[in-house]
Formats: structure tokens, sequence, C-alpha cells
């Protein structure tokens, strides 16, 4: 029987790292604009950025996917599975990782932008030299963290039959009944996928703290 | 340690040589004009009218919260001002002018016009994620626009000065901090500003570091081309290095003048009441 199943299952795991990384390239472009976007000295660009936040933040990721695969058609917009699919985890995870680039941004402390400014950088060289890397440094553990939620994010995309790892599990189930078996597979295929995540992120951590604290 | 200082106020100008005869015709490098600044109803600094002469040593003392280093956070761009005008050599700091009419600076502006000031912080704000180096040739680099080779040039020359030339590779968490405000001060100095702020720059030190960093500090008033406003808690140290003294109290400069005269022989009774406190230890 296994014999049989683990192709099915190795398809499935391509489409869901596929997915994953996807939507984390976009959601971390998408984290960086709005999470920037919040902090604008123009009106419009922070009430954008808030907009775009709070209506993915206060969705779930389950209706917001079900409206950008089966709502946008109603519009003339029809997207393929895997694009809705991306999207709706992209939009969803670029939210919430704003939310991280904002509030790292604003702990870096006051006095390292009024030493920036007595050396008279511009906005954008305080911004690049002095704010962002030590605020990177400060995001890379919920950043960490939102991955690994993405990865566990995907499992709902086979509700739009995106034949993911939890969709090929399902239908093998369903044709096999050999649930114990095929669900404790499914658990450790996505508990291994998130270990290289994990470690990448505190391999990161490690190499740009260096020499500090 | 008694040095002879060259005083600018309260002297002959025909006796004035060099550099010195230079300052008087130039004129101040900087100029507060009538300035006030208020936290909503809390009025920090009340009309203030000063003027700075090139390489001149102004010390400023009083009681905490007296308004000194607002005065010194104005200059530098970090807080507007109320009302007044600001001028650095004879440039509106956080003023234009378009077509006769004075308008709010724009950030092009202030660019312009601060890089003739450096400042020092009471809490060093080195940049932590930055080895003492890169601290120190960062803004020369990107800011003054050498190449990588002049920018270290420069800042181990700089570092070397502070006494710091075996800390370049270190990280500022890696240092004591006198060390630290020694970086601060090259990091500062290496800018070449015109004008050096300094506030309150051993108050957060432990009391054995304190000499190290005015020992630095000394030094470089001694050579003498930099203005310096220095916000200090250190009398002695004042009375050492400044050329005037200025006694804030309450958003006000209440008494002003050489450091003999402040120190020996101060006229109102609020300085009397404040030196006091200082010689009774």
């Amino acid at each position: 029987m296994w014999f049989d199943i683990l192709p099915s299952f190795w398809e499935g795991t391509k489409i869901t790292i596929e997915l994953t990384l996807f939507s984390a390239v976009i959601a971390f472009f998408l984290a960086f604009a709005a999470g920037f976007g919040r902090l604008s000295k123009f009106r419009a660009v922070r009430l954008l950025s808030a907009t775009y936040v709070e209506i993915f933040r206060g969705t779930s990721l389950f209706v917001q996917l079900f409206w950008i695969y089966f709502a946008l058609p109603l519009f003339g917009i029809m997207l393929p599975k895997m694009v809705a699919g991306v999207l709706a985890l992209s939009l969803n995870a670029g939210a919430y990782g704003s939310e991280i680039v904002r509030s790292t941004i604003i702990s870096v402390p006051k006095g390292q932008t009024e030493a920036a400014i007595a050396l008279n950088m511009t906005p954008w060289q305080r911004t690049r030299l002095v704010i962002l890397p030590q605020a990177l440094v400060m995001m890379l553990p919920p950043f960490g963290n939102l991955i690994i939620e993405l990865l566990k994010g995907t499992a709902l995309v086979s509700l739009i039959t995106l034949s993911d790892l939890t969709f090929v599990a399902t239908v093998l189930n369903s044709s096999i009944m050999r649930p114990t078996e095929i669900f404790s597979v499914l658990l450790i295929i996505y508990f291994v996928i998130s270990l290289p995540f994990t470690r990448g992120i505190r391999w990161i951590e490690h190499r740009l703290s260096a020499g500090r604290y | 340690m008694s040095v002879p200082l060259k005083l600018i106020y309260n002297e002959d100008p025909t006796k004035n040589t060099g550099s010195e005869a230079r300052k008087n015709i130039v004129g101040p490098i900087v100029i507060y004009n009538n300035i006030s600044k208020s936290y909503g109803d809390l009025q920090v600094l009340k009309n203030i009218d000063l003027e700075i002469a090139p390489g001149e040593k102004v010390a400023l003392i009083g009681p905490s919260g007296s308004g000194k280093t607002t005065l010194a956070r104005l200059l530098m761009t970090l807080e507007e001002p109320t009302s007044g005008t600001i001028e650095v050599e004879g440039e509106m700091l956080w003023h234009q002018r378009v077509n006769d009419k004075l308008i709010k600076a724009n950030e092009k502006h202030l660019h312009q016009v601060r890089g003739n000031i450096g400042m020092v912080f009471q809490h060093f704000n080195l940049f932590p994620h930055m080895t003492i180096l890169r601290n120190v040739m960062e803004a020369p680099r990107n800011v003054l626009g050498l190449s990588k080779e002049e920018a270290k040039e420069r800042a181990v020359k700089m570092l070397a000065q502070v006494g710091l030339s075996s800390k370049i590779d270190a990280y500022p968490a890696q240092l004591s901090g006198g060390q630290k405000q020694r970086v601060a001060i090259a990091r500062a100095l290496v800018m070449r500003p015109k004008v050096m702020l300094f506030d309150e720059p051993t108050s957060a030190l432990d009391p054995e570091l304190v000499g190290e960093v005015l020992e630095v500090i000394k030094a470089i008033a001694l050579e003498g081309e930099m203005a310096m406003l220095l916000i200090t808690h250190e009398m002695d140290f004042a009375k050492d290095v400044a050329d005037r003294i200025l006694f804030f109290d309450q958003g006000r400069i209440i008494e002003q003048g050489p450091p003999k005269k402040i120190f020996n022989n101060p006229e109102s009774e609020r300085l009397q009441t404040f030196l006091s406190r200082f010689n009774r230890h």
C-alpha cells in the first residue's frame, strides 16, 4: 500500500512547499510596504495601509480564500487555483507581518534616530543604516512564527481543491480508509517541512546579532 | 591643571591675533533670537537671546529641567522651537526665506544647515549593530561622500586621538561607558563640525570613568577651532574649559559671564544657592 500512496504524498508536498515559499516571499514584501506605509508621513498612505491590514487581520483566511476564488469571478476576475491560493495566503500573512515590521521599527530607541540626525544623515540613510538593521534582528523571531503559521495555513487551500498535502491525504483516506496511518504521515511531513524554516531563521538571527549584547 | 585660556570675551580686540581676530570680524556662528519652547502648557525656554562666537566655549549650568538640554536639542534640529529663530553662520536654521517671508524649513534646508553642528549625547547613542570603526566612518562615508578608504583613514585617526585604536573592531556592547562616550565624541568630531554640543556627556558614567571623558573633551577644547556648547554638572570642568558660563533656571538665562566672575562673584541669589550645593562637598 505505501508503495502506491507515497508518490501522491510527494506530489502534495511539492505543492505545499511551493505555496509556502511563494506566499512567504510576497507576504514579506507586503509586510514591509504596509508596515512602512503605516508609519508614513502622508495620511492617505497611512489610511490605505491600515485599511488593508485591518481587513485581512479582521477576517478569516478561510473566508478570504473562498472570496478570492469563488467571489472574484463574479467581477470577471478568474484566477487559477494556485494563484488564488498564493494570493490569499500572502495577503493574509502580509497583514500580520506588517504589524511586526511596524512594531519593531518603532521599538528601535529614539536615541538612535537622534544620533543619526546629529550626523546629518538623510531620512533614507537613517532608515537604511541605523533603524532597519536593528529592527530586522527583532523581526526575525516573529517572522519565523509567521512562516510556520503560513505553512500550516496552506492546508486550507485543499478546500478550493488545490492538490496540496492535506488534499492528497483526504482523497487517499476516502479511497483506502486508513485514517490513522494517513494522517500520522501527514503530521510528520508538515513537521519535517517546518524544520528547515525554523532552523534557517535561527541561523540568520545568530548571524545578524553577531557581536551584540 | 591650569591651562592658560584664550578668552574671547572681555578682552581688548586689538590684542587678538590670527584666528581670534577673524572671529570678531565674522560675527557669531550661532544666534538664538527670542527663542521659546513649550510642551503643551509647560514652557521650558522663555525668550532666549544668545550668541556664540566661532571657537567660543560656552558652558551651560543650572538645575535639572531648567531648559539647558532643550537649548542644545533645538540647535541640533531634534526639537523645533515654538517661536523665535536660530541662525547658524548667518543662515536660518528652522526657517527659510521665500519671497521675503519666513516659512518653516524643509528637510533639505535642515540638512544643509545642520552639517555645521555635531552633538554628543548623555547616553552615547552609539549604533549597537556596527563595530566601533563603522560607527565612526559611516557618516563621513555616506553623508560627506568620502571614499571608503578616506573615511576609514579619517575614522582611524580620530579613534587614535580619543585613545581607542585597540578597539576599532569591537562592538559598543563590549566597551565601558567611558570608552563608549569617547567613541561617540570621535563619531561627532570626524564630521568636523563648527559647533559641538555636549549634552551632559559624563552624567551617565560611573564616577571613576568621568575623568577620561573630560580629558578628551578638554583636549578638543584646547585645539580651539570649534565652538562648543557644554551642558554639564561638573563645575570644575566648566571653570577650566569654558570662556563663558551661562546659568540657566526655569527656562531663562539668569546670569552669564566669564568663569571667574560666575564662580567667585555670583550676583543672583539663585546662582548663589545653586553653587552652594556644589561647594558643600
